[in-house]
């Protein structure tokens, strides 16, 4: 079964827009929390990471913090 | 052995990939991330053939040209030391050890930082270097901006829509940013401007709580949750040891982007080339490229 995978960005980061494009380019389907705008969101992604930085992944529960490719692909077994 | 590597891949180093790649040398590209300081980029109007586009498009422009020649790329990896031995050049990585007759360092610029105590920890935990990245996050909180320059007031501008109140940290007696932007934050309520002063330490155990401030002689604390470090960049030259660099840490490059030492390169930011601009550092980039394929033909490799 395919893995449940949200990320956690803002539209002006330059990470955040790799992230996705990584995400689209493998054909993962994704869902993607806009933290600018979502004050809870953003509080989400803080208490699962830990941290404040953009982009977070979570990938059935793995958190990853920044665009880690290997991670990623490590973690969709891509 | 290889003709040529290329150590960087912002807008210098991509574009000297494309003109070794044309020129048929078998080269390899390391570099940390791809698009450098280009990807960080906001709006760019001023890069000839668009007459707009953001900092992350060109950099996919760029990423995509360098990839149609398939390159041989190593991502994610840092390079710790260039050193030249006979005529072969010597390039340590944290992941291997490589040797080349030619090479161009395109390693750009990095944030300077405080350098004070709770800095490294308090990293990415309320303590950011892009305000354009991480500066949604700060909504309605009370951030502070160190620094006095066109990036620090560049943030604070972005910030005051944002945040609920910005504090400038600028080490100057006054602030050395465009006056058009001095202007937008001197009238602005949200904004206090602290001048002479300078930040002591980063406080806080989870998630940045506040900052000691050090202003005329005395030293204060500062309640905030978000801490935008924007003192300006320095080159990441430190790992060419034997290069010679000016006194900002530059390296010294001559109109044919050569170093004093023969076979190493140099291009883009990470140079003392005057003006720093995406469309410089590639023009750089190709000069570079065309100069180590001139010396590998001259040395006849």
């Amino acid at each position: 079964m395919d893995k449940h995978v949200k990320i956690y960005s803002t539209p002006t980061c330059p990470y955040c827009i790799r992230a996705k494009q990584f995400l689209k380019d493998n054909n993962v389907i994704f869902e993607n929390v806009d933290v600018s705008s979502d004050a809870k969101a953003s509080e989400e992604m803080i208490e699962k990471s830990g941290q404040m930085g953009v982009p977070v992944l979570d990938i059935d529960g793995q958190i990853i913090v920044g665009f880690d490719k290997e991670k990623i692909k490590q973690s969709l077994g891509l | 052995m290889y003709d040529l590597i290329i150590v960087g891949a912002g807008p210098a180093g991509i574009t000297a990939s494309v003109y070794a790649a044309r020129k048929r040398l078998d080269l390899m590209v390391i570099t940390q991330d791809i698009g450098g300081q280009a990807a960080w980029s906001g709006d760019i109007e001023n890069y000839t053939g668009y007459q707009f586009i953001t900092g992350p498009q060109l950099s996919q422009k760029f990423e995509e040209h360098m990839r149609k020649f398939g390159i041989n790329l190593r991502e994610n990896e840092a390079v710790l030391e260039v050193r030249k031995q006979d005529n072969s050049i010597k390039v340590k990585t944290d992941k291997g050890a490589f040797e080349s007759r030619t090479l161009i360092i395109a390693s750009g610029k990095r944030s300077r930082e405080l350098g004070v105590p709770g800095e490294n920890e308090c990293k990415n935990k309320g303590l950011t270097y892009c305000a354009t990245c991480d500066g949604p996050l700060f909504s309605g909180k009370d951030v502070a901006v160190i620094g006095g320059g066109n990036s620090a007031l560049d943030a604070a501008i972005q910030l005051t829509k944002i945040a609920r109140r910005v504090t400038i940290i600028n080490i100057a007696p006054g602030l050395t940013g465009d006056p058009i932007m001095q202007e937008q934050l001197l009238y602005n309520p949200q904004v206090t401007i602290l001048n002479n002063a300078k930040v002591g330490a980063v406080l806080g155990s989870k998630m940045v709580t506040g900052i000691k401030v050090l202003k005329d002689a005395k030293e204060e604390t500062l309640a905030v949750a978000g801490v935008f470090v924007e003192m300006g960049l320095i080159p990441n030259s430190h790992f060419a040891g034997d290069v010679a660099k000016n006194e900002l840490g530059e390296i010294k490059v001559n109109g044919r982007n050569e170093t004093n030492i023969p076979g190493i390169f140099a291009a883009g930011d990470v140079t003392d080339v005057p003006e720093k601009q995406i469309i410089i550092a590639a023009g750089e980039g190709s000069k570079a490229a065309l100069s180590a394929f001139r010396y590998l033909i001259q040395n006849r490799f």
